[in-house]
């Protein structure tokens, strides 16, 4: 990491993506020390190609109801089934992975980013604004995650940006929390006092000294949180508060599944089984990549 | 002052540090104060100053039920949603601290009626989701540090991983699905509470509360397993082994109480996990607990409603985060002195 510390002031997301992706050599290290999170990894590549090409992947339009073949099991023509209007499930899985995947890692890259950003000013600066920001943030965690964003979809009315923000408000404290403590140890060291004792200012002392050593640790968090943020999409969808449809997420395709009192087996398992798959394998890279990037905590779980 | 590591030791030294105790105690409520006013300070702002005001739902053109401007005037004061924020600021919560949240805008029961009826099962379905997450998280942590990387270890950390990523009203359903199918049973629709008919009562909450139960095992049994394999690295288990005590006496006597702190910490964000997640596995399961009808009043947009559940969910979770809090400074001296 400290050898790239050019590229990753400018490019943080590009950064992450040659970790994952580009950088080949990087790649084949990292799977020959992590294979299991090099392989969930490479899982979480497919999802986000399967996302992306949907037209080209999908089987068929997940919007244009068939009415000739109503909740029909799996079969051969549709792999995962049809639901209530005839569409082919298969299809709706992969445009609903479109819209659950971007609002789960929008969202975290938004909350952990912003928060990010405020508990390296918080750390870094120090005093009243910290003391004020740590009773602002305790506020914000007492408050359970999946209620506080059930509230301000419930004000905010459904939409993919309203989903968004409302997820990133409840990520938000956890990215503040270990950025700040981040920020109060690079305070701390030689080459910061240095910066400011040949008169660098404040701002510029955060921005170009303190935040490239915030990557790594924003990097584990981001990861990690994208898990929790697909959940909690996936929970506001189920109870209604999502997207309305007919656009389909993974949530809200067992919503609707759940409304029926005897519910279809393959309209309930197939949209759960995506999620679940989604959130293992950004649950376990994240693992993954902490302990690649975080050499304090290398070895320490056995 | 001189800490030793055995936990079961530091618990002998209660009495001595009892002022100090009692004085984290106090301070530990003093600091709740501010978090509590602060919470409801969001929620209502959240409820009634974002865009629209409780009664949009009604005056909306696109919706069903319309009202005149002076009928809506009217109501507004009967309401008292004519006053300045920080007066019905005040109003609600002074009437939150004496019991009364007022009744619902669109069914007209006392809300505090409700919550309580509902509540108790959400309540239920909590306590014993936590029992059960112990009583299997524990032993299985246990048993996977004592046999580090055996099968049964394999096996307890891939269980731990799945449950941690399945989503709990996925699991509920089915669960629901499969009790359905295969043995034409669906849970009772019919609300009733543990003092009325038990057994009824028992096949309402034993559902949500096992697929809670099982999230939450698997954070609890992840937690102990790599707490417990850091304490058996230390000098003291070590002397214990060496001295040629008998495993069972090492793990129970001195490993363990050490190894328990950090899962007890842990137990907040469990809870935070059990409160939240209880509303989908409620829905999943169709009970008739508090998360149902949170849910079903944010469909209806009972503004009141939901003001008053959010509260009390979140005065659950700071109030149990007090006492996690409170029992490990009671078992731990050092977090009371240090």
């Amino acid at each position: 990491m400290q050898s790239t510390k050019k590229t990753n002031r400018f490019d943080v997301l590009g950064q992450g993506l040659t970790l994952a992706t580009a950088n080949a050599q990087k790649f084949r290290v990292f799977a020959k020390r992590r294979p299991v999170a090099a392989t969930w990894l490479v899982v979480i590549g497919f999802l986000v190609v399967m996302s992306l090409a949907a037209p080209l992947v999908a089987p068929s339009d997940p919007y244009k109801p068939d009415f000739g073949k109503v909740t029909l099991g799996p079969n051969f023509e549709n792999f995962f089934g049809t639901d209530f209007l005839g569409r082919d499930q298969l299809s709706r899985i992969i445009y609903g992975g479109r819209t659950s995947l971007f609002i789960g890692v929008v969202s975290v890259v938004l909350g952990v980013g912003v928060g990010s950003v405020w508990g390296l000013a918080s750390g870094y600066l120090g005093g009243k604004f910290d003391m004020v920001s740590q009773r602002i943030l305790e506020i914000l965690m007492a408050i359970p995650g999946l209620i506080l964003a059930m509230i301000l979809m419930f004000i905010l009315g459904a939409s993919v940006w309203t989903l968004i923000i409302a997820i990133a408000f409840t990520r938000l404290a956890f990215g503040a929390r270990v950025i700040r403590a981040v920020s109060l140890s690079v305070r701390e060291t030689a080459y910061v006092e240095a910066a400011r004792s040949i008169g660098a200012p404040t701002w510029r002392v955060m921005a170009f000294h303190v935040a490239p050593q915030t990557f790594a640790p924003f990097l584990v968090l981001v990861t990690t949180n994208v898990g929790i943020a697909i959940l909690i999409e996936a929970a506001l969808g189920f109870i209604g508060l999502g997207i309305a449809p007919p656009t389909p997420t993974w949530g809200s395709m067992l919503g609707e599944a759940a409304s029926n009192l005897e519910p279809y087996w393959w309209l309930v398992f197939f949209p759960g089984m995506f999620i679940t798959i989604a959130v293992l394998s950004f649950n376990l890279s994240g693992d993954g990549l902490q302990d690649v990037l975080d050499p304090k905590s290398r070895g320490t779980l056995g | 002052m001189f800490v030793n590591p055995c936990g079961r030791c530091g618990l002998l030294d209660l009495t001595e540090g009892f002022a100090d105790l009692l004085k984290y105690i106090a301070t530990r409520l003093l600091i709740a104060i501010p978090t509590i006013f602060g919470v409801t300070v969001i929620i209502f702002l959240i409820m009634r100053a974002l865009p629209g005001d409780p009664l949009s739902v009604f005056y909306d053109p696109s919706q069903i039920i319309i009202m005149s401007d002076s009928e809506r005037a009217s109501i507004m004061a009967e309401l008292g949603l004519d006053k300045p924020l920080v007066v019905q600021y005040s109003l609600w919560a002074g009437n939150a601290l004496k019991g009364d949240l007022g009744t619902s805008f669109l069914r007209g029961d006392a809300i505090s009626e409700t919550i309580i009826r509902r509540g108790a099962i959400s309540a239920e379905i909590g306590i014993l989701s936590i029992l059960i997450a112990w009583l299997l998280g524990l032993p299985v942590g246990i048993l996977s540090a004592m046999r580090p990387n055996s099968i049964a270890d394999g096996v307890a950390s891939l269980m731990s991983v799945l449950f941690l990523a399945i989503p709990g009203f996925w699991l509920g359903l089915l669960i629901v699905l499969g009790l359905i199918h295969g043995w034409s049973w669906h849970p009772p629709i019919i609300s009733s509470q543990i003092w009325d008919d038990p057994w009824k009562n028992f096949q309402i909450v034993i559902g949500p509360a096992l697929v809670l139960g099982l999230g939450q095992a698997a954070i609890v049994a992840r937690m102990a397993r790599s707490s417990l394999f850091e304490v058996f690295r230390e000098d003291y288990v070590r002397t214990a082994r060496a001295k040629g005590m008998r495993e069972s006496v090492v793990l129970l006597r001195h490993a363990l109480p050490n190894a328990l702190l950090p899962v007890i910490t842990l137990s907040g964000v469990l809870l935070g996990f059990a409160l939240g997640g209880s509303v989908t596995v409620e829905r999943a399961f169709g009970t008739p607990g508090l998360g149902t009808t949170l849910i079903a009043g944010a469909i209806d947009r009972d503004t009141s409603m939901v003001q008053s559940i959010v509260l009390v969910y979140s005065m659950v979770f700071i109030g149990m985060n007090l006492l996690v809090d409170l029992s490990y400074s009671w078992i731990d001296p050092r977090v009371r002195l240090g």
